[in-house]
């Protein structure tokens, strides 16, 4: 038996108050078990970028309970949570999210920056990762001289290099062609058999059949889990 | 963190090269202005205090007000030379007469001097200047005013050449040097010794004179002649006593003065240049939203945020003041060079200046970079 890596049990989100109120996520529940390929289907205005803002502790909730790895991140502080998703969380976003002044080393190295290690042993892990995604021969070049398949790569070594517990990925190959969206879907493959933990929030079923169970999401609630493989 | 930091900050302010120029182009202008300034009035100060210590701060003015009348007498000096603290004492006799040299008459000023006026050798240019025996017994000997000399005698030499004051015949036995600044000139007068001028002049009395005292004494001494001369004229009001050192100090409270209104004018543009830098750090905030979102997501805690931003205003603000040194300096070269007074740097200015406008970019980098780390990520990241 796996371990839980993830709990929610009752988890409501609303925004505004009054007659204003909003409720975007109404009573989720979801365990995610270490070593799962989890997709989070629904979509648009279902609550699923909503859920995963929330999973990835970059947006509180209005009710209910987060258990991260059984740690309750519920009144951490932001300090405690910006540490808190350095060390747990590798994010992969639809827009890759590069900083485009920077190299593609300096970008997967960012997140080490912001840890207590060493120069030498931060670029050693850089190179590791940029070879890992295949771009060894391609670490000084800056985002706008990469292919969107590329950059989605640099991105991926960025959210790999701290060796987190969970890989957030928010509709990552949305922003990709079908070719490049395939050869990120089969990196996606080689991480889980790895043993990476990824949740992977889409709109696309297509997409959402490579993980090996989907959560459908729609008003803010879970309507069914699958499991695809 | 730290050299990321600055990379960073590097970057950001290199990628932006027209506007990060034009930011702190206030905070350029306030230190050169500050360096400038700072540099000029101090190399004029100098310039005052090297003057008056080769010259000698331990000297007083003595002059008698009204007519000829009522000077002071050689006896009434030797009591003042006999004050304790008065190293010696010059008198000045001065007289406009006709003076006769090389075939030319015409009206001259004639200084009637003692020997004391010559106690420096630097007085002298050539020949020999008066001697107490000169004093004593009203020889007629004269000393030729550097203009003077050099008029009438471009060529060759005055030494042992006779004039005529008055009438009567001088044997001219030394020129002088061009005289300082700060006493009065004696490029185009004759100098004789004052007995004999006394003499020829018909005057009892002497109506000005220099005293110098030993150093450090001048305050007591100033006090104790003060004294004297009260007695000597029956509690009348009839003389100045000004020392060196009066002013001296009244020059230093005028630079000191001018120096608070400068360094006040310039605050005001540095103050500017630092709203400048606010400005500018305000629009970055809000163009790098997204930026500022992303490294939320991988951990930057606020802390950093603020750090980094706080980085990026103090590099700004640290290239303005460091430009503004170099222009100021450049500029204060340039003054002190025309001018003709000593050009010098202090360090303590640049240090000053460089540390104010670090300071300028933590005050007005704080309130942009505290609202760089409250954005929360999730609304960053929302603008991508």
């Amino acid at each position: 038996m796996m371990t839980t890596l993830i709990e929610v049990e009752q988890l409501t989100k609303s925004y505004g108050s009054g007659d204003n109120r909003q409720l975007v996520l109404n009573g989720i529940d979801l365990e995610v078990k270490e070593g799962e390929f989890v997709a989070i289907l629904g979509p648009s205005g279902s609550g699923k970028s909503t859920l995963m803002n929330i999973l990835g502790c970059l947006d509180g909730y209005s009710s209910g309970r987060y258990r991260f790895g059984n740690k309750d991140v519920t009144g951490l502080s932001e300090t405690e949570l910006s540490l808190f998703r350095n060390e747990r969380i590798g994010f992969i976003f639809q827009q890759f999210n590069l900083l485009p002044r920077l190299s593609a080393r300096e970008n997967v190295e960012l997140p080490l920056i912001y840890q207590r290690s060493s120069k030498a042993e931060r670029q050693e892990r850089t190179r590791q990762m940029l070879v890992r995604v295949g771009l060894g021969d391609k670490m000084d070049h800056r985002p706008n001289q990469l292919s969107g398949g590329q950059q989605q790569r640099v991105a991926i070594a960025r959210a790999l290099v701290t060796n987190p517990s969970l890989l957030l990925a928010d509709e990552p190959t949305g922003a990709l062609d079908q070719t490049n969206g395939r050869q990120i879907m089969a990196l996606f493959h080689e991480l889980h058999a790895e043993g990476k933990t990824i949740i992977m929030i889409t709109h696309d079923i297509d997409i959402a059949k490579e993980a090996t169970r989907i959560v459908h999401v729609r008003d803010g609630k879970i309507e069914k889990e699958e499991r695809v493989r | 963190m730290i050299r990321e930091n600055i990379r960073m900050a590097w970057l950001t302010v290199i990628s932006h090269k027209m506007r990060s120029f034009l930011t702190i182009l206030g905070i350029v202008i306030g230190t050169a202005s500050i360096i400038a300034l700072m540099t000029i009035i101090s190399g004029v100060t100098d310039s005052i205090n090297d003057e008056v210590a080769t010259f000698g701060a331990d000297r007083m003015t003595v002059q008698i007000r009204g007519d000829g009348e009522s000077g002071v007498s050689i006896a009434d000096m030797e009591r003042l030379e006999a004050i304790d603290g008065v190293a010696s004492l010059s008198p000045t006799l001065s007289q406009t007469a006709d003076v006769y040299v090389t075939g030319q008459t015409g009206q001259q000023t004639v200084l009637g001097k003692s020997e004391s006026f010559f106690k420096d050798d630097s007085t002298v240019a050539t020949g020999r200047g008066l001697t107490p025996l000169d004093v004593g017994q009203k020889t007629h000997v004269a000393l030729l005013g550097e203009t003077i000399a050099k008029e009438a005698f471009p060529t060759s030499s005055p030494l042992g050449e006779e004039i005529v004051i008055g009438g009567i015949r001088y044997k001219v036995v030394g020129t002088l040097a061009p005289s300082s600044e700060f006493s009065m000139s004696t490029d185009e007068a004759v100098v004789i010794p004052v007995t004999t001028a006394m003499t020829q002049f018909h005057q009892a009395s002497i109506a000005t004179f220099d005293l110098y005292t030993d150093p450090g004494a001048s305050g007591a001494v100033q006090d104790d002649v003060t004294r004297q001369l009260t007695t000597a004229f029956n509690g009348r009001d009839a003389f100045t006593v000004t020392s060196f050192e009066d002013a001296l100090a009244s020059i230093d409270q005028i630079n000191a003065l001018l120096g608070m209104l400068l360094v006040g004018i310039a605050s005001i543009s540095l103050f500017v240049g630092g709203i400048g830098i606010m400005n500018m750090m305000l629009v970055s905030v809000t163009e790098r939203t997204s930026e500022i979102g992303l490294r939320k997501a991988l951990g930057a805690t606020p802390g950093k945020i603020r750090q980094q931003f706080l980085f990026e205003s103090v590099l700004l603000s640290m290239l303005g003041g460091l430009i503004g040194v170099l222009i100021g300096g450049l500029l204060a070269f340039g003054f002190t060079f025309v001018m003709g007074v000593p050009f010098a740097l202090a360090g303590s200015t640049v240090g000053l200046a460089l540390g104010f406008s670090v300071v300028i970019g933590i005050v007005f980098g704080y309130i942009p970079a505290r609202k760089a780390s409250n954005l929360q990520p999730i609304e960053a990241l929302r603008n991508v």
